[in-house]
């Protein structure tokens, strides 16, 4: 099957070949230079008229050896690289690299640091959310919503920004807790966002959840059973909204997830639908934990007690946390060295994305766009 | 010397156009900007309002690409097809009662025949390309087109049989002698056509030849600089043809609302009023622009108004039984015409901003099993009306609401069966299968 | 804080309130799901599936019904005292006794590091326990497939699977041991996911998988020389090489 994938030299290279039924089968060459295929990545469909018969990921193109790197590099020196992998949500790759590492010490961060860890990771999500449904629903034609999801984005941008200084690639927290106290209105700001927050998801919804053009073009589209997704290895929205209800912030609990109140929303049919309604709740069930977790931020250090120069013992750790994207696992060995004798970063995109063949497969060129959106992949993280 | 004026007409169009469809794009994007909560092109002069010249002189300066594997004859010529029969339809269209390039009495059927040739630029340009995007985008678009244009054409000889000529001027006065536009008399025709319009000139949500986050640019994807210029140039001019049409069609042309109702006169008033309105707005930004340049440019295009408005005033103004009160309904009319041309181009903008993009076999479905079945229902609806106004001498008014009743309760089943056909579930219905369980 | 669950984990008890409490939680993946085909995570049934909307809520929710066994309270806000640093250390639970007893000798070692249980198991055998992991234990998901580089040791590959069972809220970590040249049998079969990730596998460490439907390079190109995550991989040979190809000159590093 492979051999058959050979393109002449540019994208759209004609190359046709001959099927079972005498009809032409065309081969598409997507990306990695395309409008929708969210970064770099590259698919070769095979193409029957507009029908997809069969695809392959190329990916690769953003490879910069993120894992190879940090065998290099101490412990600290490694955490703002992992603000690169998934860079729409970088504070919650931080987060989970800095919790891996404080297992892998046998240290814990102090409550405060975990709370305003939980604020900010929560936030991050939002953003993460909203920045996919923007880009979701252009992809589907819809030139709008974009504008309305940056503006909100936005706002938690600025919230970031005043905390750490960064709004992108935050490098927000510390091995052992946080490097910044909150800064004073770090509260206030929040509580302003969420309490408008809610009115705007209404919005969004609004103008896509009951559109007709919306719901044909999302509904029945890249269907996958709950067995195929667990099969698939899929995690975060999209195996919640196969309907399996798992979600590491409940199942596994970390940060100061434990202390708060919020469902998992799942979705039932699996398709591209459901993931749009799993994702918007779940934008609104974030929200809910920032309100709870602002009202009571403890007092006290915000750093815990790790040494200056961190040496973990031998031995090896792995952790992970719900991301936005899904489950982001790290998985560190020790050797008793400053610096990681390997690190495994367990990409959510990169899994996610391993299913785009079998949820393409019978639908038309459009539904790839359509499924490629929602399985809200960062080629930053896919290649690392 | 019968051939001056058109002559002259023709000269003026052919070379306003590219300017008018530049300033269509900085509209639109001012527009889309304005339901985006931004403000768009703000750089290149106030407002942005030199924006289409510096893209115009962007395309036209940029290098002149030709894939290696073109074929370079077609590809080179294919955008010159789409440009030039999108200009052609212009010629039968009656801006206002005077200016109009010829007046053929087979008017509207010259305009279809020729603007729908232009799907050939685009299949050509698209096969010439030698790259898949291109190819099914061009693919699409005959597809999509050879679909709509069968409903548009409907919807036309619904309004064609109110109307009893194809000649443009005719169809207007038709509408002035019976003092209702055909919007009221045929309103499904009017939706039906506004819906192919959409589609036929490639717009949102109807984009499918250049769906850009499919297709890249779909048939254009290969095209650079003034090439692709021009296909840009012919989707726009297209946008006026059909906005156009339907002005002539259904809007009453270049009618004055409620033209014939002598008390209402004074809306006469409006037009001068509304350009003295844009220059007093522009006089009264103008100081507040960042550059000297800018504020003279502003205080510029608020004179132009000024000059517009005194333009619209004169015949109003003149004497009765004088040269320029009788050019009144000619300045008026075209006033009037470009109005709602413009009106009908904002709708296009509305939606394009509003909805997302129907796929492929959707946008078949929706034209083969509903548009069409409908358009065909609509013109024998019309036709019953017409029948027992004219054979049976019922009055008109009941007549005409009969059959629009009749073309609405078979859009209301054909949009009934066409439900279930779209959706086929496996289970049940089941709205709020969605979130939430703690 | 994840993964506390698994090493007092030895609650068998936990396994064996399991059947009573299960039902509910192992029905999840598939009890809302519109497709009937449910089956994965523990027993298939899933017969309550179409009124998932009612109350299941409280029922699917696999997560906790296993956390309470685990003692080490997780993420409280008061941390529990820190004493001895963490180190690897035996383990001997219900789980491993399970595996032991299936595979004797297979299944070589087993490790709680950092309340995370281990099981080294021998690489030939890797599918089989793969499969006994999947169905028996119901270890539905494979979380991750990666391997670590030892070069001094005889076998200087570990193969890391780590497990994740959503009906136990359980996770376990396979390790097999793997020489350089050494095929290992590839575990597509068992998790279709796993294709990527031994691709990535293949790719970084040159760990050939036998029966993989499709083993060429993930992330790097086809023609790359060299496997990157091998700790004896020199980057400036590659470079070196690039250079004197593409440009002809030698390289400055």
């Amino acid at each position: 099957m492979a051999e058959r994938y050979n393109f002449g030299a540019g994208a759209g290279g004609v190359n046709v070949e001959t099927t079972v039924l005498g009809a032409d089968e065309i081969i598409l060459n997507m990306g990695p230079q395309h409008p929708s295929t969210h970064g770099v990545l590259r698919v070769k469909l095979r193409l029957d008229g507009e029908k997809v018969v069969g695809s392959e990921c190329v990916i690769g193109y953003l490879h910069r050896g993120v894992e190879k790197i940090a065998e290099h590099r101490s412990y600290q020196q490694f955490a703002p690289y992992v603000d690169r992998m998934d860079y729409v949500a970088a504070v919650s790759n931080g987060l989970g690299y800095c919790e891996t590492v404080e297992k892998l010490l046998g240290a814990e961060a102090p409550p405060r640091a975990r709370v305003i860890r939980t604020i900010l990771t929560e936030l991050q999500r939002i953003a993460s959310h909203l920045f996919w449904l923007g880009t979701h629903a252009l992809d589907i034609g819809a030139l709008t919503p974009l504008f309305y999801c940056l503006r909100e984005r936005e706002e938690i941008l600025k919230i970031f920004e005043k905390y750490c200084g960064a709004r992108l690639t935050t490098h927000a927290f510390r091995i052992g807790g946080l490097q910044y106290e909150a800064y004073d209105e770090l509260e206030k700001d929040t509580e302003r966002f969420c309490k408008d927050f809610d009115r705007r998801v209404d919005e969004y919804e609004s103008l896509l959840t009951e559109n007709r053009i919306w719901v044909g073009r999302t509904k029945g589209i890249g269907v996958l059973t709950a067995d195929a997704a667990i099969a698939m290895g899929v995690t975060g929205p999209v195996l919640r909204a196969s309907g399996v209800q798992w979600d590491i912030r409940k199942s596994m609990p970390y940060a100061a997830y434990d202390q708060y109140e919020f469902s998992i929303p799942t979705g039932k049919n699996g398709d591209t639908y459901d993931r749009y309604l799993v994702r918007l709740e779940e934008m609104r069930q974030s929200r809910k934990i920032c309100l709870q977790a602002i009202e009571n931020i403890p007092a006290g250090p915000i750093l815990g007690k790790v040494g200056k120069v961190l040496k973990p013992p031998p031995g090896e750790v792995y952790h992970s946390i719900e991301a936005p994207k899904g489950e982001l696992g790290y998985y560190i060995v020790s050797d008793g060295t400053t610096q990681p004798y390997r690190v495994r970063i367990r990409p959510p995109s990169l899994i996610n994305l391993e299913a785009l063949d079998q949820m393409i497969r019978g639908h038309l060129v459009a539904d790839v766009v359509a499924v490629i959106g929602t399985l809200d992949i960062v080629l930053g993280e896919v290649d690392r | 010397m019968p051939y001056v004026l058109p002559v002259l007409f023709a000269l003026v169009i052919v070379a306003l156009l590219p300017l008018v469809a530049g300033y269509i794009v900085l509209v639109e994007r001012k527009v889309m900007a304005d339901m985006q909560v931004r403000l768009g092109p703000m750089r290149v002069g106030p407002h942005g309002l030199l924006q289409p010249i510096a893209d115009a002189v962007k395309l036209l300066l940029k290098e002149d690409i030709i894939p290696e594997s073109a074929d370079r004859l077609v590809f080179w010529g294919a955008p010159l097809i789409s440009v030039t029969t999108a200009m052609v339809a212009l010629a039968a269209l009656p801006i206002g009662p005077f200016f109009q390039i010829a007046e053929l009495n087979i008017g509207l059927l010259f305009i279809l025949g020729v603007s729908s040739l232009g799907i050939f630029g685009i299949v050509l340009g698209g096969w010439a390309s030698n790259s898949h995007y291109s190819l099914l985008g061009a693919l699409r678009s005959a597809a999509q087109l050879v679909s709509y244009e069968t409903s548009a054409g409907m919807a036309i000889v619904g309004a064609l049989l109110l109307a009893g000529t194809l000649s443009t001027r005719g169809i207007v006065q038709a509408q002035a002698q019976t003092e209702v536009w055909f919007i009221f008399a045929a309103p499904v025709g009017f939706f039906i056509y506004l819906v192919a319009s959409i589609a036929e000139t490639n717009r949102a949500p109807f984009d499918m030849p250049e769906a850009e986050s499919e297709l890249v640019a779909g048939y254009m994807t290969e095209y650079s600089g003034f090439r692709w210029a021009l296909y840009f140039l012919a989707e726009y001019t297209n946008m006026i043809v059909v906005a156009s049409i339907a002005t002539t069609l259904f809007l009453g042309g270049w009618l004055r609302p409620f033209a014939s109702t002598s008390y209402l006169d004074f809306l006469d008033w409006l037009p001068p009023l509304l350009m003295a309105g844009v220059a007093g707005y522009c006089f009264w930004r103008a100081p507040k622009q960042p550059v000297a340049v800018q504020k003279m440019f502003m205080a510029a295009v608020g004179l132009l108004c000024i000059v517009l408005a005194l333009v619209l005033i004169m015949p109003m103004a003149a004497p009765r039984d004088s040269f320029l009160a009788s050019s009144k309904a000619g300045i008026h009319g075209a006033f009037w015409f470009l109005f709602k041309v413009g009106a009908y181009i904002y709708v296009f903008m509305w939606l394009r901003f509003t909805f997302p993009r129907y796929r492929f076999d959707q946008l078949m479905r929706l034209g083969w099993q509903f548009l069409v079945p409908l358009s065909i229902v609509n013109v024998m609806g019309i036709g019953v009306g017409l029948a027992l106004h004219r054979q049976l001498n019922w009055p008109a008014a009941p007549a005409l609401i009969l059959g629009i009743v009749l073309t609405l309760v078979a859009g209301a089943y054909l949009l009934a069966t066409g439900e279930k056909h779209e959706h086929p579930r496996v289970g049940e219905e089941e709205e709020e299968e969605t979130p939430v369980n703690a | 804080m994840t993964n506390d669950s698994e090493e007092k984990q030895p609650p068998r008890p936990a396994e064996a309130e399991k059947p009573a409490g299960t039902p509910a939680p192992s029905a999840s993946p598939s009890a809302s799901g519109g497709t009937p085909s449910g089956e994965t995570p523990g027993k298939p049934a899933a017969p309550s599936a179409p009124v998932a909307a009612a109350k299941p809520p409280a029922a699917i929710t696999p997560p906790k019904p296993a956390a309470p066994a685990a003692p080490a309270k997780p993420p409280g806000p008061p941390p529990p005292p820190k004493e001895a640093p963490p180190k690897p250390a035996p383990l001997d639970n219900d789980l491993v006794k399970r595996y032991k007893a299936r595979f004797g000798g297979a299944v070589v070692e087993a490790l709680l590091d950092r309340k995370q249980a281990i099981l080294v198991i021998a690489a030939d055998r890797l599918l089989e326990i793969a499969r006994y992991s999947r169905d028996e234990e119901h270890f539905d998901l494979l979380v991750d497939l990666t391997a670590v580089d030892w070069p001094k040791r005889e076998k200087r590959f570990d193969l890391v699977l780590n497990l994740y069972s959503f009906s136990k809220n359980e996770r376990v970590r396979l390790k097999a041991l793997v020489a350089e040249n050494e095929p290992v049998p590839s575990v597509e079969s068992v998790w279709p996911t796993a294709n990527w990730l031994e691709r990535e596998v293949y790719d970084m460490f040159g760990i050939v998988f036998e029966g993989h439907s499709n083993l060429k390079r993930l992330l790097l190109p086809e023609e790359w020389q060299g496997h990157p995550l091998r700790k004896d991989y020199d980057i400036l040979q590659q470079d070196e090489a690039w250079v004197r190809e593409n440009l002809g000159i030698e390289s400055g590093q």
